[in-house]
């Protein structure tokens, strides 16, 4: 954990509405370094999701900024992958080409296009989707989609990968072994991810630290929960681990105490 | 007696294989746990006779439709002077039919002539159509200020008769056959600028996500995201387009004149042979509707997400 890659600086984000201005976000204040796995984790509505925009580029803060590098993000770039919820894979290309498109813009400039097919071919074996290089999106399921999906944003060899609850549509066998995958690819790669989700276990099993966020309008950070189980972490040890469940129990007491939805 | 039981017997067995097999989808998640997801049974193949019913269905209901046009046609000419019967028109029809691609001179030809002729007119008109609405649609849809600037534009000329643009179109080509062409070209141009422009907003978003985290350049969104992700919206552009053309075209050539199935039909009525008008008016029935036809066709083949 050395020199922070991203660091968001007091930022707010207001949307101008129809109904007035609307602050989704005030006062973020977050480093991270590289080699971390962060969770963003809040109710539904904390702008959470805005929080992950604003760190790929997608949008802009109103107020404050963000850097990566030490320079300030003005929009989004390959360096800074992002798995979307709904795996956006285009429709109209195989999983292969999906891949392929990304891992030209990234290295087509400096490699053959033999070099570029291998790298792609191995993005998709790391997720273990290349018996379907030559399917189409709508010929596989949501969870090898959103392998595909996976598989797209770290054949681009990013900085830092932006996950958007990637496994939010997942049944929850599916969302399990994609997990467990995740973990291993992690792993092997060392990559620096931000990572959305509204699932305590799933924080907690994959996370350094755990960024809890209040509860919008105005969100903000609450508290920020370091993980300090050693990895690699194996679900069904950690299930009677003392520890893992003294963490799961204090995302959920800030989930469902400090920051209870008003009932609606 | 024999038969009977016979027929009895082979139906007796037919019937509880359908039962049984309609009972074992619903049995199972109830007999194997929710873990077991191989187990699903294959579809009962009891299907192929409840689909042909809905097909037949459709084919006598067509057939009747058709059969009512034709006895109300026929009621009208008992009861209209020189208005020709179906019979008559029938015999006509295999007159003209008999050969299609005459030449008597170039005020006199074969109606396939007349019908190819105005197939090319259409085609000149249109494509010209599509080589510029195409094109200006992703301009329109793309940039919000191409947006607002056409617009206005759009709106102001779309809800113009296209046989308005006949003189203008005279007046500049000084050829009848150009001044139809153009007109086909302003009534096809709207639908394909309309249609291209609305299915480059309608693409999802995440679609162009995708191309800005790739900071993907001008030239690859266009033609990797955006075209693929319109090509269903041009389609249905240009199926609407071809047909406003077909309409179009008619009318256009009984004021142009020369070859073609609109100046046809004008040019038999003045020779009052009503038979004839009335076999043109279904030529030009069966020809607008195989357009209709390959374009659908045309269109699903490039709809992708569909059953590919």
């Amino acid at each position: 954990m050395n020199a922070p890659i991203v660091k968001v600086e007091r930022v707010g984000m207001r949307f101008d509405t129809n109904n007035g201005p609307f602050v989704a976000l005030r006062d973020i204040d977050l480093q991270i370094s590289r080699g971390e796995f962060v969770s963003l984790i809040g109710h539904s509505g904390c702008g959470k999701s805005t929080l992950l925009n604003l760190i790929a580029g997608l949008t802009r803060p109103t107020e404050g900024m963000c850097l990566c590098n030490g320079r300030e993000i003005g929009g989004p770039g390959p360096e800074r992958a992002v798995v979307f919820q709904n795996h956006s894979l285009l429709p109209w290309m195989t999983c292969f080409e999906n891949v392929y498109l990304a891992v030209e813009r990234v290295f087509g400039a400096t490699e053959s296009k033999a070099q570029l097919q291998a790298r792609t071919r191995a993005a998709l074996e790391m997720v273990h989707m290349d018996h379907a290089l030559q399917k189409y999106p709508n010929e596989i399921s949501g969870g090898m989609k959103q392998r595909v999906g996976i598989a797209r944003a770290f054949a681009m060899e990013p900085q830092i990968l932006l996950m958007d609850e990637p496994f939010g549509a997942l049944d929850a066998l599916t969302r399990a072994s994609l997990q467990d995958e995740l973990m291993g690819v992690m792993g092997k790669t060392g990559a620096t991810v931000v990572m959305v989700t509204h699932d305590v276990d799933e924080a907690v099993l994959l996370s350094d630290r755990v960024v809890m966020m209040t509860n919008g309008p105005a969100a903000t950070i609450g508290e920020i929960l370091e993980v300090k189980l050693d990895k690699p972490r194996e679900r069904l040890k950690l299930a009677h681990d003392p520890a893992f469940a003294e963490y799961r129990a204090a995302v959920m007491e800030f989930l469902y105490q400090k920051q209870m939805k008003k009932a609606a | 007696m024999s038969t009977l039981t016979l027929s009895a017997a082979d139906a007796a067995p037919e019937k509880i294989d359908k039962a049984a097999s309609a009972a074992t989808p619903a049995s199972t998640p109830t007999a194997t746990p929710a873990s077991t997801p191989t187990a699903t049974p294959p579809a009962p193949p009891v299907r192929s006779r409840g689909a042909a019913l809905p097909w037949l269905r459709t084919l006598i209901a067509a057939v009747s439709g058709i059969g009512a046009l034709v006895a109300v046609w026929w009621m009208v000419a008992d009861n209209v002077d020189s208005f020709p019967g179906p019979l008559a028109t029938w015999h006509a029809a295999v007159e003209l039919f008999a050969d299609p691609f005459y030449e008597n001179g170039p005020n006199d030809m074969g109606i396939g002539w007349n019908v190819l002729y105005s197939l090319q007119r259409v085609g000149i008109g249109f494509g010209l159509a599509a080589l510029v609405g195409i094109p200006a649609g992703f301009l329109v849809g793309r940039f919000n200020f191409m947006r607002s600037a056409s617009e206005p534009v759009i709106s102001l000329l779309r809800p113009v008769s296209p046989l308005a643009w006949l003189p203008i179109g005279l007046l500049v080509f000084r050829d009848a056959d150009m001044a139809a062409i153009w007109v086909i070209f302003i009534c096809s141009i709207w639908p394909m600028i309309i249609n291209t422009a609305a299915g480059v907003r309608a693409v999802p978003q995440d679609y162009l996500n995708v191309a800005r985290v790739l900071a993907l350049s001008e030239w690859k969104i266009v033609t990797k995201i955006l075209f693929p992700a319109v090509l269903p919206h041009i389609l249905t552009g240009v199926r609407l387009a071809v047909g406003t053309a077909w309409l179009v075209i008619v009318a256009a050539e009984m004021l142009t004149g020369g070859i073609g199935i609109g100046f046809w039909v004008w040019d038999e009525w003045n020779n009052l042979s009503v038979e004839h008008i009335l076999v043109a008016i279904l030529v030009i029935g069966v020809v607008g509707l195989a357009l209709e036809y390959a374009l659908l066709w045309l269109a699903k083949r490039f709809s992708y997400g569909g059953a590919v």
